[in-house]
């Protein structure tokens, strides 16, 4: 059920950003940033959260969920220490993604070649 | 004639875009993606002590699958059919990142892909750490936390 | 003036001629329905090179190698070189050149850079400046992507606007020896821009510019397209090629069944190619593959060549400018 509940909404947001590409006529950037900015005000209004619960991974692995993750980090930070945790959260959840993404990619980048 | 009227005649001329398909393959395949993330999720869970861990560790997955699926030059033919169903999971960032790495490492390690690596994705982390701070600063505001 | 005709179109009555040439392209247009028109069909597109731009430089080194054994000429034969691509600064044609003793002049038109190059060595020849001139061109789809769009493995969605650079060079020998067609006008253009600023869709931002070439070459010469058995622009595209149809339609030119179109053809209906190909080396392998052995077989006895080319930069479409265009136009008969 939980992964039926993933496919479902993973896929309606995806078929969301496709259709305001396909008709707003802009960029892919530019949906990818529409989408990080909105799941950091969704997490600001109490609203993401509780729906990642719900979703699971179908709310965590869009893009929507970084921008997400990235003020639950900030804002956890805050509670611990102050006004500096606006900036020590920001890689809190997704610190290990990004440091992951710079070391396989890396890795790989050295034994592939573009195809093509 | 004036660019006014050529412009509008390339409007009334161009190829309609197959929208209810290409709706129909993101939601196909962002979903698969996303359902195959529910089951990382569901094994780091039983691994990890926090939820956030969890999480950190799925997303970690994902992008590792992301960057195999583009180092196998396989990732770029998925997002032809898929279009925003390979582009808006987290699996899209990492191929962002590979790709840029793995293109612009023959002008070099350092000045090449050590500068350019990010050059795709730098958007989506600048952006959503802006946004991220704007709206924290504003609820912990709001909270009373600072 | 007698080598002129109308406001802008060149007559060269000396009668210079394409006497030797050389087709190199890459597997996918190997593939594709003209691949027995070019002379060589690559086995991958690297060249064993180590990176794309290397091979693309090898691809132009070779083709201007195979025309010089052609022709039975040397390098130090030659009076000049002409040659462009789509690389910035025009590296490829700069390293290309560099291995060869002679003046080099290196030319920019975009995808439209063979047929100027193709204009000016008739002019050279024509002015007795000179009595062997190389021309030559060279694209990669590889080296074009990383500069103009994107890293190869990117996850894009592309549209049916979209074209595809195709990989290939091409070079030919203009001379006075008795053999290969005619180079009998030239009509150079000027830039077109109608404010188009959508860079997946060039075929549209440069359809204008073939039209008022077009345009401009039938008034000089008092020829109509019917004048023509092929009117072969160079990279317009499925898109490009509907808006000059439209543009010629709404102002009543007949012939246009005589139009075919070089990116439209290169690529065949089984290869996803969006709008069909595009990239300096299509209209120059093109046409002196296909057009060249329709030519000669006699299958058309006088073809009007416009290559179109989109003058825009990566900077400039992110700088929010529109596509700047131009189309040269040569004509070869038999």
């Amino acid at each position: 059920m939980q992964y039926l509940i993933a496919f479902l909404v993973g896929g309606a947001i995806c078929a969301t950003a496709q259709l305001i590409f396909d008709t707003a006529k802009c960029s892919s950037a530019h949906v990818l940033v529409g989408l990080v900015c909105l799941g950091a005000v969704l997490n600001g209004l109490g609203l993401y959260e509780p729906f990642q619960e719900f979703a699971g991974a179908g709310a965590l692995i869009p893009v929507v969920g970084f921008g997400s993750s990235i003020t639950t980090g900030m804002i956890a930070e805050v509670k611990r220490l102050g006004w500096e945790g606006l900036f020590t959260g920001a890689f809190e959840i997704t610190g290990l993604g990004l440091a992951a993404s710079v070391v396989f990619s890396a890795i790989f980048a050295l034994i592939s070649k573009p195809h093509r | 004639m004036q660019p006014k009227e050529y412009q509008q005649l390339v409007q009334e001329n161009l190829p309609p875009r197959p929208i209810a398909k290409n709706m129909l393959w993101a939601f196909f395949v962002g979903g698969l993606i996303c359902a195959l993330g529910q089951v990382v999720l569901n094994i780091a869970k039983s691994f990890e002590r926090t939820k956030n861990e969890a999480a950190a560790v799925t997303l970690a997955a994902m992008i590792l699958l992301g960057t195999i699926l583009t180092a196998l030059g396989v990732y770029d033919e998925i997002a032809e059919k898929a279009g925003a169903g390979a582009a808006v999971p987290i699996t899209g960032f990492a191929n962002t990142v590979t790709s840029a790495a793995m293109d612009f490492r023959r002008e070099g390690f350092l000045l090449g892909m050590g500068a350019k690596m990010f050059v795709i994705a730098g958007p989506v982390i600048v952006y959503g750490i802006l946004s991220g701070f704007v709206v924290a600063l504003i609820k912990s505001l709001v909270l009373g936390l600072l | 003036m007698s080598n002129r005709i109308g406001r802008r179109t060149l007559v060269f009555s000396k009668g210079p001629r394409i006497t030797s040439r050389y087709t190199l392209v890459g597997p996918r247009e190997g593939r594709g329905p003209h691949a027995l028109d070019f002379h060589e069909i690559m086995g991958d597109d690297t060249l064993g090179q180590k990176t794309a731009e290397k091979t693309e430089r090898l691809m132009l080194e070779i083709a201007i190698a195979k025309t010089l054994e052609q022709h039975g000429t040397e390098v130090h034969d030659l009076q000049f070189l002409i040659a462009g691509d789509l690389l910035n600064q025009i590296t490829t044609s700069n390293l290309a050149a560099s291995t060869h003793a002679v003046p080099f002049i290196g030319i920019y038109g975009a995808c439209s850079t063979f047929a100027e190059a193709l204009g000016l060595a008739a002019v050279l020849l024509q002015g007795d400046f000179a009595d062997q001139v190389m021309v030559g061109t060279a694209s990669h789809y590889q080296t074009a992507e990383r500069q103009f769009r994107y890293p190869i493995e990117l996850n894009v969605q592309h549209l049916a606007t979209n074209q595809v650079t195709v990989t290939g060079a091409a070079a030919a020998i203009l001379s006075f020896a008795d053999r290969g067609p005619h180079l009998t006008h030239a009509t150079f253009g000027q830039v077109v821009d109608m404010g188009l600023k959508d860079p997946q869709d060039m075929g549209s931002a440069m359809a204008p510019a073939a039209f008022q070439t077009i345009k401009d070459h039938l008034a000089d010469t008092g020829r109509s397209l019917e004048d023509y058995d092929i009117v072969f622009t160079g990279d317009l595209g499925k898109q490009g090629s509907k808006m000059l149809r439209v543009l010629l339609e709404r102002e009543n030119y007949t012939g246009l069944e005589r139009l075919q179109d070089g990116g439209s053809r290169i690529f065949g209906p089984g290869q996803a190619v969006g709008a069909g190909g595009s990239g300096a080396a299509c209209i120059a392998v093109m046409t002196l593959g296909y057009i060249l052995n329709c030519l000669e077989s006699a299958k058309a006895k006088r073809v009007l060549v416009v290559a179109t080319g989109a003058l825009l930069s990566a900077l400039t479409v992110l700088q929010g400018e529109s596509i700047p265009c131009i189309a040269h136009a040569v004509v070869l008969e038999q």
